[in-house]
């Protein structure tokens, strides 16, 4: 047994320690606070705690587990508030009440109740890590796979049918004179990366609803984008949209470092709000883990990996899983305190210098894969990450060390937030490299995605461009043609581009009616250049009443568009874009 | 604080003092963190605090510095204790220290219990979202900006801004619709300002009779520096122990907490801390955070815990560290402006600047009025886009202006003259703010509206609403 050498802060020091691991869980005192154990020097461990070490004191014991950081995986999951070490939090509320108190414990999987085991294989079968062997529902949208653990191999002796604990043997699994016994539940070493059979690009269209990123800048299956932005950009709703809407089977929300009232608000709208391709309740496909900024900072560096080990294990199933981060920068902080109180050389900042190496290791985890052991399946892990720049400054170590990393960035903009331009993404600045990944999606699609994009974007480009002049002559003194852009402009940013999460309606728009309604704005925009040039003034462009019908676009639910579309079409084309139908 | 005037080990050997640390013998038994008394050979007693502890050394910070400590003749004592709070519902009406010692003259409390200053986080799954609209009659956060129960919102201001005088005026004003009876609250606390700061704050609490359910933790600008570390943390503490103990709705008030961050600043500079951005330490934004984190509601509790912190953004810069870094943390946040306070304009509140992340959840039908989503939408848009035309009007001159961007850049002053500005004494209803916004709206073409759904063009846009009366 151990004992306490040293506190200072996070950091603590453990004597008589011969025999520990590097990366061993440890328990530390009366209260059995949880520690890890990150460096070994002689009989001396360096641990860090991943709780409050407020008023330990010298020679308290220090036990060690035999354990290293591992998540359970296995039914129960779904649907689950957990902290940065995967315990429940909803088990807390119920075992200590309303307040967190250090050293408490609860499994991440209730060990009293039974899921119903179907199993798929039989007896004699040939068994290898990853190979589904039987299903449990688990919700009414998930059904979970269970399959064997990567290392066992054999035949199957016996496979059971029926309720089973997540403790109890469903299976057994014989090679040679060994038999192992298989249960519904494992566990897996959270820093290491969970294997696969072969690794794929990125591909298809990961739909989040937002049209921003589905037109403009999406983001493919497996792929991994950041978010960066200054305070109050909309970060959070943003990444929450994505967990909310995301057309994938299984979504998995990190709260890293942020508030606790932003998790209240997600975790009570997620038990009312429906996914709009199934209708049933968001709550049935999500993993939360809540690490808000006031729990041990430690765990936040937990809490990363948790949530991405949770996030392989489904993709292993076959599954297409979002993993979405807020923030990243919180979890860079976490190791830049570990970093000096272990007194090592800072690097830019004050981060240690494997943030950047760290962070990769993070997103590198996201991809689409073929999954190990049979039946085929391919499986994919997005991954996104809200970054927390200082003063909004993206040269700034965090960022800059992302960016490099991820093939999509959102930016956003502090100056499209104060004018209240949500999601205040910049289509200046932003950028994805999944363009061609998704190609054969739209391809199928929505044909005319590609060129309607790129004439959506120039449009914009332009305005940038025209804005200066605006500046020194003033918006009348631009020729007609560059007032007809400029309104085309604004209607792309505020009736397209702009997209409330508040808004009934629009908070989810399929990619069907973006396409509808941007194809729209650039018609409007055919006719009117066709106008002008027949010497209709742009006053009278600028008045018509398309232009307000164009902005009310948002407002006609998903389900109908198309329909409604079509009469506001039909209107433009028949000339009735000059106000009270006077075409030249 | 008295808690125990028995010291349970008291070390000697003295090794080395450098800065405000003084590097001990291993003292066996002390905690870590814990409040120690260092007594020096002449007597005097100053207070510190175990920084890190191990077998071979306790390195203890002492506040307010080290001169006057000698190797030999200095003692550490440790009374095995963290610095806690003594409460009872007698602290109400009651003024103290930063290191939690009353400080009014009146007998000291009899404690029924005694509380850790730090206090637990709440478990995430066991916050309720905050959804109650506090009205404080100022248009510019009701209508735009609005305060809920359990939200933290910070006002940014600037040296010599008003805002002792708009936090005045939400204390005096601010109300809640609720038919239910309920208890209310104020804990006030003041770091390292001016005694006449601290004093306008009491005597306005004084003149409105709020005193009596209010608790003042007072660390004045000649009060030791360390005690501006503790004032914000006991004065949660309190407002803890009302909301979750006592069922009360409590207000906190935290001013100035820019002199807060630069005690913290100061101690881990003292502490040789790898300094992050500006010289302030890395773990800024967690220390900040766990004490904002403790407003809240929380299931199944009546009370609420709401935290509205000061602070003044040293040279008007929102990205220094400390604005910053508080931004990141709260809900929000109402910045002052000194371009409008230059136009006389009061509450100087820059509407763009300025942020409710916890609105939504506050206003609407039942709420505040069933247009307040869309009207305040359409209020930011008209004015985002008249001041763009001011911008653009001081190079080309307004009269190179079209007619309806002319609209617009009046409709920008009306706003500022009409919708912002309003008296010190003056409290509006929300009603009245949204009216104020129609009227406003009434100048405008209306097929520009495009933020407000129909129905409510047609039941509060003016020329509509005064025929159907
Ligand atoms: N898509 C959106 N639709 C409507 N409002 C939005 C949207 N995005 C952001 N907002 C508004 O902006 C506010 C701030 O957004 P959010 O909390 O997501 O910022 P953030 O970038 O996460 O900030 P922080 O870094 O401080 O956490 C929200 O409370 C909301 O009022
Ligand atoms: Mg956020």
């Amino acid at each position: 047994m151990g004992k306490i050498w040293r506190v200072s802060g996070p950091l603590i020091i453990a004597d008589n320690m011969k025999g520990s691991q590097v990366y061993e869980i440890v328990e530390i005192g009366k209260e059995g606070i949880v520690g890890e154990i990150i460096g070994l020097e002689r009989n001396k461990a360096i641990i860090q705690a991943h709780e409050d070490t407020l008023g330990l004191k010298t020679g308290e014991t220090v036990r060690g587990t035999g354990k290293i950081l591992s998540a359970e995986l296995g039914p129960g999951l779904v649907g689950s508030i957990y902290d940065g070490l995967q315990k429940s939090l909803l088990t807390l509320v119920e075992n200590t009440g309303s307040f967190i108190k250090r050293g408490a414990k609860a499994y991440a999987l209730p060990r009293d109740k039974k899921w119903q085991f179907s199993p798929t294989a039989k007896v004699g079968d040939p068994v290898s890590g990853g190979d589904i062997i039987g299903t449990v529902p688990e919700t009414n949208l998930i059904e979970h796979k269970i399959m064997v653990p990567a290392g066992i191999k054999g035949n199957i002796r016996e496979i059971r049918k029926g309720d089973f604990t997540v403790e109890e043997p469903i299976a057994w699994v014989e090679h040679k004179n060994e038999v192992n016994e298989l249960k519904l539940m494992q566990e897996w070493p959270v820093r290491k990366p969970r294997p696969y059979k072969q690794r794929l690009d990125p591909s298809g269209l990961l739909t989040t609803g937002m049209r921003i990123i589905d037109y403009m800048f999406p983001l493919a299956l497996g792929g991994k984008a950041a978010m960066p932005g200054g305070f109050g950009t909309g970060k959070t709703v943003a990444q929450q949209q994505l967990v909310r809407w995301a057309q994938t089977q299984l979504n998995i929300y990190i709260g890293c470092g942020e508030r606790g009232n932003e998790m209240a608000d997600v975790l009570h709208s997620f038990r009312k709000l429906n996914d709009p391709s199934t209708g049933r309740l968001l709550q049935e496909k999500e993993i939360f883990i809540a690490n808000t900024s006031n729990m041990p900072v430690v765990a936040r560096e937990a809490s990363i990996f948790v949530g991405v080990t949770m996030g392989e294990y489904f993709r292993d199933m076959g599954y297409d899983i979002l993993l979405v981060a807020d923030s990243t920068s919180r979890w860079a902080e976490a190791m830049r305190e570990m970093g000096g109180r272990l007194e090592e050389m800072p690097g830019e900042e004050g981060f240690p210098s494997y943030m950047g190496s760290r962070l990769s290791s993070f997103y590198e985890r996201a991809g689409m894969v073929n999954c190990l052991g049979s039946p085929k399946r391919k499986g994919s892990l997005t991954i996104t990450g809200a970054v927390s720049p200082p003063g909004a400054d993206f040269s700034e170590p965090v960022t800059q060390n992302t960016i490099r990393i991820v093939d999509a960035l959102y930016a956003l903009d502090v100056s499209l937030a104060n004018k209240r331009h949500f999601p205040a993404i910049s289509w200046l600045t932003s950028y994805s490299l999944y363009v061609d990944a998704v190609m054969d999606w739209w391809d199928k699609n929505d044909p005319g995605w590609h060129n309607t994009r790129a004439i959506a974007l120039r449009v914009l480009q332009q305005e940038a461009e025209l804005e200066e002049i605006v500046r020194l002559v003033g918006p009348e003194a631009l020729p007609e043609g560059d007032k007809l852009l400029l309104l085309v402009a604004k209607m792309i940013r505020e009736d397209f581009l702009q997209q409330s999460a508040y808004h009934e309606v629009d908070t989810y728009c399929t990619p069907a009616k973006a396409g509808l309604m941007l194809k729209t704005i650039i018609r409007f925009y055919e006719l009117s250049q066709e106008m002008l040039n027949s010497g209709t003034g742009i006053e009278n462009i600028r008045s018509s009443p398309m232009v307000y019908k164009i902005s009310r676009m948002k407002d006609i639910p998903n389900e109908t568009f198309e329909r409604q579309i079509k009469e506001l079409w039909l209107e433009m084309e028949k000339g009735l874009i000059v106000h009270k139908g006077g075409v030249s | 604080m008295n808690i125990s005037s028995l010291y349970i080990k008291e070390g000697r050997a003295i090794n080395r003092a450098k800065g405000s640390l003084l590097i001990a013998e291993s003292i066996p038994g002390i905690k870590f963190n814990e409040i120690v008394d260092v007594q020096l050979s002449n007597g005097e007693i100053k207070s510190g605090q175990a920084i890190d502890i191990s077998e071979e050394a306790t390195v203890v910070q002492v506040f307010g510095g080290v001169s006057g400590v000698d190797l030999i003749g200095s003692k550490i004592r440790c009374k095995g204790e963290t610095l806690k709070l003594p409460v009872s519902t007698d602290i109400l009406g009651r003024i103290f220290n930063g290191m939690g010692d009353s400080i009014d003259g009146a007998p000291p409390i009899v404690p029924d219990g005694y509380l850790d200053i730090n206090g637990q986080p709440i478990n995430p799954a066991s916050r309720q979202p905050p959804a109650e609209f506090i009205e404080t009659g100022i248009s510019a956060i009701d209508g735009l900006n609005a305060l809920v129960r359990g939200q933290k919102l910070p006002i940014f201001s600037g040296s010599g801004l008003p805002h002792n005088r708009i936090a005045a005026q939400i204390i005096r004003q601010a109300t809640v619709k609720s038919k239910k009876e309920e208890k209310f609250a104020l804990v006030f606390g003041a770091i390292g300002i001016s005694y006449d700061d601290a004093s306008f704050f009491i005597r306005n609490l004084e003149r409105t009779g709020a005193l009596d359910r209010t608790i003042a933790f007072i660390n004045t600008a000649s009060d030791p520096v360390i005690e501006r570390i503790s004032t914000p943390r006991l004065a949660l503490t309190a407002a803890e122990y009302l909301a979750w103990e006592q069922d009360m709705h409590v207000l906190v008030i935290l001013t100035d907490m820019t002199n807060y961050c630069e005690a913290l600043r100061e101690l881990s500079s003292m502490r040789e801390e790898i300094p992050s951005r500006r010289g302030y330490p890395g773990y800024m934004y967690t220390d900040l955070a766990t004490m904002y984190e403790r407003a809240g509601r929380i299931m199944g509790k009546k009370g609420s815990l709401t935290i509205m912190p000061i602070l003044t953004m040293p040279d008007d810069d929102i990205t220094h560290p400390i604005p910053d870094l508080t931004g990141y943390i709260t809900e929000g946040q109402i910045v002052l402006s000194r371009n409008l306070e230059r136009k006389g304009i009061y509450p100087p509140i820059d509407v763009f600047l300025s942020l409710s992340r916890m609105m939504k959840e506050g206003i609407g039908p039942d709420k505040t009025r069933e247009d307040h989503n869309n009207a305040f939408m359409q209020s930011y848009a008209a004015y985002a886009e008249g001041c763009y035309l001011r911008e653009i009007s001081t190079i080309i001159g307004a009269e190179a202006l079209g007619e309806r961007d002319k609209i617009y850049l009046t409709n920008a002053d009306k706003f500022e003259s009409e919708f912002i500005a309003q008296g010190e004494l003056e409290k509006r209803s929300v009603e009245g703010t949204l009216d104020i916004a129609w009227s406003l709206f009434s100048v405008l073409p209306e097929e520009d509206l495009k933020l407000i759904s129909e129905k409510f063009i047609k039941k509060y846009l003016p020329k509509y609403s005064k025929k159907q009366t």
